[in-house]
């Protein structure tokens, strides 16, 4: 019988948390919805636009082509990250003194701050002088990512599963060692394989930890922006101008916080929408 | 099904263990021979090994010295597949995504089973089980009792299982299911004449369940005998002391010419006459059954009574020792002085715990 | 110093987990809650607590309106079925914890976790930490630290549950004498009627979320109210059949016939349902009023001194408790005996009524 702890004058030790998300989520939120629906030239001078930024956005062809490119690169991510770090947390020892070897070696991606990740792989892939460049050409393969849309997604995607799928494996390999011994034991005695072992223990068993790291590394995929920044900048040319890079070109480079700000929300609801579209479909058939 | 035989096993959780220390081994030289097809029990408290054995004859643990054999086949390092064994565990192990049917089939299809057979196969335990009413809602919808009958059925399912091995398969299950449970385990044995061995620190469920129930302490084996011989006739005072409840009362005694003697009382025994060493801590064995007030005998005071519904238990003190008895409920319990009378039949002579 | 709960109600959501229940626990007195799991004793006991807040209702302590008062507020200990105890910390420094909260002077805390750890045989193990502990020595440590301070109510949630059989019963015999000379109301939840038999005190059963019955454990045992008290309270289950009464002959098992015995007599002609506890029955003969049947072995459990007979009759289970060896085959006709100055009458609304 789970019922949970109740004591009314916790509240007020909440209350501190409230007053800090109101300043740093609630205000700038507000402030984006006004800037959205109004039309300004500066000076704090405001006109009522309606919805007419939202319909501009949303029948933009700019929009719709950066959209697409986020989708695409988040469901790229996903298809690379979650099978490959299940894999690498598959393979990791549960029992001995590598444990703690391997757990160290898989967190070091995860410690290295965004834009310097985006500054190693800079200088990895620069065609003349980067490590990667060099190897790739010496295989015979002409890789320049300044210059080729395809070296730029593969140099990005390749990029973000160094710097992300160790969490995803890192999760899983705490889902992993927390299924009890019996259900091991059970199996062999039932003359399971690897594979039957997999299938019916171990993904079940790791569903709600697979749930939390799809929901994580959607999110974040989806709103990728400095890395990206600081390797391409959104090029060649606009190939790899994500919703994040495109949102900051317009708000920033042209001023124009009109379309800015109903971009930001429509991106927004789109995150909002999406994440709460894979947490039903994964949780779907749960037992009360 | 197989006769299963374990000679000289010895075990250790330790990677280097040095033969000469007993204490570097859970486990210390054990034999015991089971027939083909009976129930059999390991018994005793906590840390005893008797879970470490089960493991060991299921082919979870491989063992330190020492043989294990399935009929005259040596399977001491053999995987749990090679033995054809089946395990319940102490908490429900189901594969939870699976509706009932399809985790009572999981075994034969592991095997390479065909369908044809597998469903008749399954029908048939199902019913013997009363899951053909949920064949085909999903495992994990049921409650402990339900769940540990599928992991029960698993093992039945297969019919070259040499033994199916129960680690305290009651654990988790409410009283009055725990009746319904043990009686099913009993009756399912008696249908299928399969090997069982059941593990528990539970003396009511190893001597219901079992032809033969072995108690072990400390990593060794102190009685091997029927319920009924461990009952009437414990060979140390922890086997009296463990089975029954409350358990037997043991009082220090002193033997002279064949005669023991408690607080300057003889006490009539079944076998003092047998005693012929000297200097050894001697006691007295006598279960609160076979304990009765009487006009004459050992003189005691009643301290407490405790109902228990269809009997009493009376605790009473004597010359410094505590002595127990049952008494039925309709019975009119004594207050203050009393005299108490052992029966003699069932009053044993032990030297240094051992009966003589 | 009673504990009153006044028309208690929890519900969670749709569920309604405690029915309207009011319950007096008078002052030094030791209560069992007893009802299989998912009855609603945790839930009870954590309303007593202050853990959970009544969705309606009152609860009064000393006269005084508690309901809405902090658990911290209502100087409670409590025990779980897990063993509970600071992993960091040793056995002493465990018990004398919620006294240190209480900011005692050290020379006073050392005195009663002396004192405590004396009456629960912990103090060779004063130094060790919990994980260098048995599993019943844990156990010890938690209830020595509810014991440590003056707690006005010492809440027992199934303590004895995760711990080998003879540790049980050793425990068992040595836990009302703790509780015996202290100033306190004790409330122990159990799922098993033998230790709420053994325990003595009073007993409430409970059953999905009802009290069904609360008084002295004797009477609750000996004179249920209802057919439910009395299944709760039974191990083995309670056998139950219909019975029809005409003068001085029941009618039972479709067309069996037993005499009346005393329990029945003075009742009008009618249907009733009859309830024999386990003991009662037996293939022995023996006793005054007898009424038998004949009934098909489903299994025999012999323990060492007694047999347990399952058998199946008229599309029901009736069990047979009893001394000495009967190894019935499965399968095979039996000849059971019923004493039936034992059998209690229920009436159609399932009340006892004889």
């Amino acid at each position: 019988m789970s019922s949970k702890t109740q004591n009314n004058k916790a509240w007020w030790l909440v209350a501190p948390v409230f007053i800090m998300v109101a300043f740093n989520a609630l205000v700038p939120l507000m402030t984006v919805v006004n800037y959205s629906v109004q039309e300004t030239f500066g000076d704090n001078v405001f006109t009522w636009a309606g919805v007419h930024w939202f319909q501009d956005v949303l029948h933009s062809e700019r929009f719709h082509s950066a959209l697409l490119r986020q989708l695409l690169f988040s469901g790229i991510v996903l298809a690379i990250e979650i099978p490959l770090g299940l894999g690498v947390a598959l393979t990791m020892p549960r029992k001995g003194p590598w444990v703690s070897v391997c757990l160290v070696l898989m967190s070091l991606p995860l410690l290295i701050p965004w834009n310097v990740v985006g500054s190693m792989w800079n200088i990895m892939a620069l065609p003349d002088i980067g490590l990667l460049a060099k190897v790739i050409n010496g295989l015979g393969i002409d890789y320049n990512y300044t210059r080729q849309p395809v070296a730029a997604w593969f140099t990005i995607v390749l990029m973000d599963v160094w710097h992300w799928t160790s969490l995803v494996a890192l999760l899983c390999y705490a889902g992993l060692v927390s299924i009890p011994d019996a259900y091991y034991q059970a199996a062999k005695v039932d003359g399971a394989k690897t594979w039957a072992v997999f299938r019916f223990i171990q993904l079940p068993k790791l569903k709600h930890v697979l749930t939390i790291a799809v929901l994580l590394r959607f999110m974040d995929s989806f709103m990728i922006y400095t890395e990206v920044s600081v390797l391409t900048g959104g090029g060649p040319g606009s190939a790899t101008t994500f919703l994040s890079i495109d949102l900051v070109k317009i708000a920033l480079g042209q001023f124009d916080l009109g379309p800015a700000a109903a971009m930001s929300l429509i991106y927004f609801m789109i995150i909002l929408f999406l994440s709460w579209l894979f947490y039903t479909l994964m949780m779907k058939n749960e037992d009360a | 099904m197989a006769k299963i035989s374990i000679e000289n096993l010895r075990h250790s959780y330790l990677p280097f263990p040095n033969p000469d220390r007993d204490e570097d081994y859970v486990l210390k030289k054990l034999s015991i021979d089971w027939a083909d097809g009976g129930a059999y029990a390991l018994l005793g408290p906590s840390g005893c090994g008797k879970t470490t054995l089960l493991n060991l004859i299921s082919g979870l643990l491989v063992p330190t010295e020492g043989k294990i054999l399935f009929d005259a086949r040596d399977v001491s390092r053999a995987s749990p597949e090679q033995r054809n064994i089946a395990q319940v565990f102490q908490f429900p192990v189901i594969y939870d995504t699976m509706t009932v049917y399809d985790n009572l089939a999981f075994p034969l299809r592991n095997r390479g089973v065909a369908e044809s057979v597998i469903d008749p196969r399954v029908k048939e335990i199902a019913g013997m089980l009363d899951l053909t009413s949920t064949l085909q809602k999903r495992a994990s919808g049921l409650t402990a009792d339900g769940k540990q009958k599928i992991s029960l059925g698993r093992g039945l399912v297969r019919s070259d299982v040499a033994a199916i091995m129960f680690d305290e398969p009651l654990t988790v299950i409410d009283p009055h299911l725990k009746w319904q449970l043990r009686s099913k385990l009993k009756e399912l044995h008696q249908r299928t004449r399969r090997t069982m061995i059941y593990v528990t620190h539970d003396q009511t469920e190893a001597l219901t369940f079992a032809d033969q129930v072995v108690v072990m302490n400390n990593g060794e084996i102190v009685q091997i005998g029927t319920p009924i011989e461990l009952f009437e006739k414990p060979k140390h005072t922890f086997v009296g002391h463990f089975i029954g409840s409350p358990g037997m009362n043991v009082l220090p005694c002193e033997v002279k010419g064949g005669k023991a003697s408690f607080a300057g009382q003889t006490i009539a025994s079944e076998n003092a006459a047998n005693f012929k060493g000297q200097s050894q801590k001697l006691e007295i064995g006598v279960r609160p059954e076979f304990v009765s007030f009487a006009k004459t005998g050992i003189p005691a005071d009643v301290v407490k009574v405790a109902d228990a519904g269809r009997f009493r238990i009376v605790e009473t003190r004597a010359a410094g020792s505590s002595i127990k008895l049952l008494l039925p409920e309709d019975q009119v319990v004594p207050t203050g002085k009393v005299n108490l009378a052992f029966d003699k039949a069932h009053t044993q002579i032990y030297a240094d715990g051992w009966i003589i | 110093m009673s504990l009153e709960l006044q028309n208690i109600v929890k519900r969670v959501g749709a569920d309604t987990h405690i029915y309207e229940t009011s319950l007096k626990l008078e002052p030094r007195s030791f209560n069992v809650l007893l009802g299989t799991t998912l009855a609603g004793k945790t839930t009870l006991m954590q309303l007593i607590a202050g853990i959970q807040k009544p969705t309606s209702g009152k609860i009064f302590f000393k006269g005084r309106d508690v309901t809405g008062a902090a658990v911290q507020k209502r100087n409670v200990s409590m025990v779980y079925q897990q063993f509970i105890n600071y992993p960091n910390f040793n056995v002493y420094d465990n018990i004398a914890s919620p006294l240190r909260v209480a900011g005692m002077e050290a020379v006073e805390i050392e005195r009663r976790v002396g004192k405590a750890a004396e009456l629960l045989r912990l103090g060779p193990m004063l130094k060790r930490k919990p994980s260098e502990l048995s599993g019943g020595q844990q156990q010890r440590t938690a209830i020595a630290r509810a014991l440590v301070k003056d707690s006005d109510i010492i809440l027992l949630d199934e303590p004895l549950a995760n711990l080998d059989y003879k540790l049980r019963e050793e425990l068992r015999d040595e836990l009302p004498k703790l509780f015996a000379d202290r100033d306190a109301i004790v409330v122990y939840a159990t799922t098993e009627p033998n230790e709420a038999l053994l325990f003595g005190g009073n007993t409430a059963t409970m059953h999905e979320g009802h009290i069904t019955q609360f008084g002295p454990t004797s009477s609750t045992y000996r004179k249920p109210h209802d057919l439910l008290t009395a299944q709760v309270f039974s191990e083995p289950p309670m056998n139950t059949a219909k019975v029809e009464k005409r003068g001085n002959q029941l009618t039972i098992f479709g067309n069996q016939k037993w005499p009346i015995g005393q329990a029945g007599s003075k009742l009008p002609d009618g249907n009733y349902m009859i309830g024999v506890r386990p003991y009662n029955v037996s293939p022995n003969k023996d006793g005054k009023a007898l009424g038998s049947f004949d009934a098909e072995v489903l299994v025999t459990e012999i323990s060492g001194s007694e047999s347990v007979i399952h058998t199946r009759i008229d599309n029901s289970t009736w069990i047979s408790q009893s001394h000495g060896i009967h190894a019935l085959p499965l399968g095979s006709q039996a000849k059971l005996y019923v004493d039936i100055d034992q059998a209690m009458f229920f009436d159609a609304n399932n009340r006892l009524v004889s």
